[in-house]
């Protein structure tokens, strides 16, 4: 599956409700609409409305089977996140390189 | 998902250097200083300054970092917001610095966390929420590591 937009990842993460979902979804496996609404203790429409923000960032897949959609979580769509990981880990220890020897040229 | 392994609960960078505090705090809060290691900038360390950092674009980024200082404790604590992107389409950072005495001189540690737009007012808050975020992240990583 294409990566998602990383903003996408961060904001659809950032909320404590949607990341509990996705996090239900990890530990339970797939899970209906119904079983994540018991589960979130929100009303229907919201959990759907949490889910398509979730499905926007590739963290979720759905599949319909009858009446009842099923949800399952997708850890690799957090990819963009650990790739940010790297990205800014390498940026800040080169600043800290640059830092040291700044310190080293300074007045006491 | 290569990186999965080395990945950390949250961004944290720690180094000790062999110089005194009241130096690096300096080296972290003067502008010209900071420009030496950061990026050229207009800041400065009051709570509630608006500043930029700039450098050249680069792939996916236009070189522009936004911020605003949250928390100044000489010598001890800098705190600022850290935007890429523009206020809009963009991601919204915090950066915290902590300076510490220590035997070999001082321990800086830098934390970068992230929160959403919307809870810009809410930063102990959010900052929280990031880091519970970071402790699922690592089980979630690892349950999606096995065959």
């Amino acid at each position: 599956m294409a990566q998602a937009n990383p903003n996408f990842v961060f904001r659809a993460l950032a909320d404590p409700t949607r990341r509990a979902l996705f996090e239900e979804l990890t530990r339970q496996g797939e899970q209906t609409v119904h079983a994540l609404t018991r589960y979130a203790g929100v009303s229907q429409p919201a959990v759907s409305k949490h889910l398509t923000v979730l499905k926007r960032a590739h963290l979720v897949r759905h599949r319909r089977d009858g009446r009842q959609t099923h949800y399952r979580a997708e850890p690799a769509a957090l990819a963009p996140m650990l790739d940010w990981l790297d990205q800014y880990g390498a940026f800040w220890r080169e600043r800290f390189d640059r830092l040291e020897k700044v310190l080293e040229r300074m007045e006491p | 998902m290569s990186a999965a392994a080395e990945c950390p609960r949250s961004l944290v960078v720690e180094r000790v250097f062999p110089h005194p505090q009241e130096k690096l705090w300096r080296a972290l809060t003067n502008g010209s200083l900071l420009e030496q290691w950061m990026m050229p900038n207009n800041f400065a360390p009051v709570v509630g300054h608006k500043f930029q950092f700039r450098t050249d674009p680069k792939p996916n980024w236009d070189g522009v970092v936004d911020g605003e200082v949250l928390v100044v404790e000489p010598i001890d604590r800098l705190s600022y917001t850290w935007g890429t992107g523009g206020a809009k389409s963009g991601m919204q950072w915090v950066v915290e610095w902590t300076l510490t005495p220590n035997a070999g001189g001082t321990h800086v540690r830098m934390e970068q966390s992230g929160f959403s737009p919307e809870q810009k007012g809410n930063y102990n808050g959010a900052k929280y929420g990031w880091n519970l975020f970071f402790n699922g992240l690592e089980r979630v990583v690892a349950e999606g590591e096995q065959p």
